[in-house]
């Protein structure tokens, strides 16, 4: 793959609760540590995944769209739109679900489901004022 | 590779003019953003950093920490005031160029100093139409 590579963004937006805490730590002690956030509140999270490749030479597409929804549907929505990230989910039980560590469990589930090579970045949005971007060298 | 980045917004007030020139020059130069009055904007600064994950705390930076460096080392210095009365605007032109590498050597040694995290970058969003960045980008 070289000069032909297309980059195309999809965009989902789900609502989830949350609180920061490591278990092996007393809730002062979590208090201490994550401070206001160690308490249940929650966020409306956008997920932007952008996916590279060579457009199909028939369809012209990279990926069809159609597809990419469904994936992430079932990968991201089912598990987390709705939920509580550390009660609904054991992807937090053992560390918090900072942006970082959210952002790092959504990477891992999309490289798993997608075509091998095809995730380009992710950019998961806690609000307006924080985000996170995982980048995917290039091969 | 992880990176994060925060938005900040300020509102400040501006003018474009090389001192150097006559008003003439610099009304062709600048145009409108010469108005010796001056004129304002509301910035958006985004602050990205890259860096490890601290294992204990699960982040590249605590956020609140970055708050205090922005509020102490930018905010108060240059919120609700004219950039042009700025020392470090006194022989540079306020544009947003210019501004986006102000902000970042401020801020660079300050995250650098408090943790494990390294600014990667700064953008300056002046208006929806008009953003700049200076440093690396990926």
């Amino acid at each position: 793959m070289g000069c032909d590579l297309v980059r195309l963004t999809r965009a989902i937006e789900f609502s989830s609760s949350l609180r920061y805490a490591r278990p092996e730590l007393s809730a002062e002690q979590n208090a201490r540590l994550f401070g206001r956030r160690a308490s249940q509140h929650g966020h409306n999270y956008r997920l932007e995944v952008t996916l590279r490749g060579e457009p199909d030479p028939v369809t012209g597409m990279v990926i069809d769209l159609k597809h990419l929804q469904e994936l992430l549907e079932r990968e991201i929505m089912a598990r987390f739109d709705h939920r509580d990230l550390n009660r609904d989910t054991d992807f937090f039980e053992k560390e918090p679900p900072t942006p970082e560590n959210f952002g790092r469990v959504i990477e891992r589930l999309l490289l798993a489901a997608l075509p091998a090579g095809s995730l380009d970045r992710i950019r998961l949005q806690q609000d307006e004022d924080l985000w996170v971007d995982l980048i995917e060298p290039l091969p | 590779m992880i990176q994060l980045t925060r938005r900040y917004r300020f509102p400040a007030a501006h003018v474009l003019a090389q001192p150097s020139f006559s008003a003439e020059q610099n009304r062709a130069i600048y145009g409108k953003c010469a108005n010796p009055a001056g004129h304002g904007h509301n910035y958006g600064i985004e602050v990205t950093v890259i860096g490890p994950l601290d294992p204990e705390s699960g982040r590249i930076i605590d956020p609140d920490q970055l708050d205090a460096i922005f509020e102490s080392r930018i905010a108060a210095r240059f919120a609700h005031r004219s950039l042009n009365a700025d020392p470090a605007f006194a022989r540079r032109v306020p544009t947003a160029e210019n501004l986006a590498q102000v902000i970042h050597s401020e801020l660079a040694p300050a995250i650098e100093g408090a943790g494990t995290a390294r600014l990667a970058r700064v953008r300056v969003v002046e208006t929806r139409r008009n953003s700049f960045v200076y440093g690396e980008m990926e």
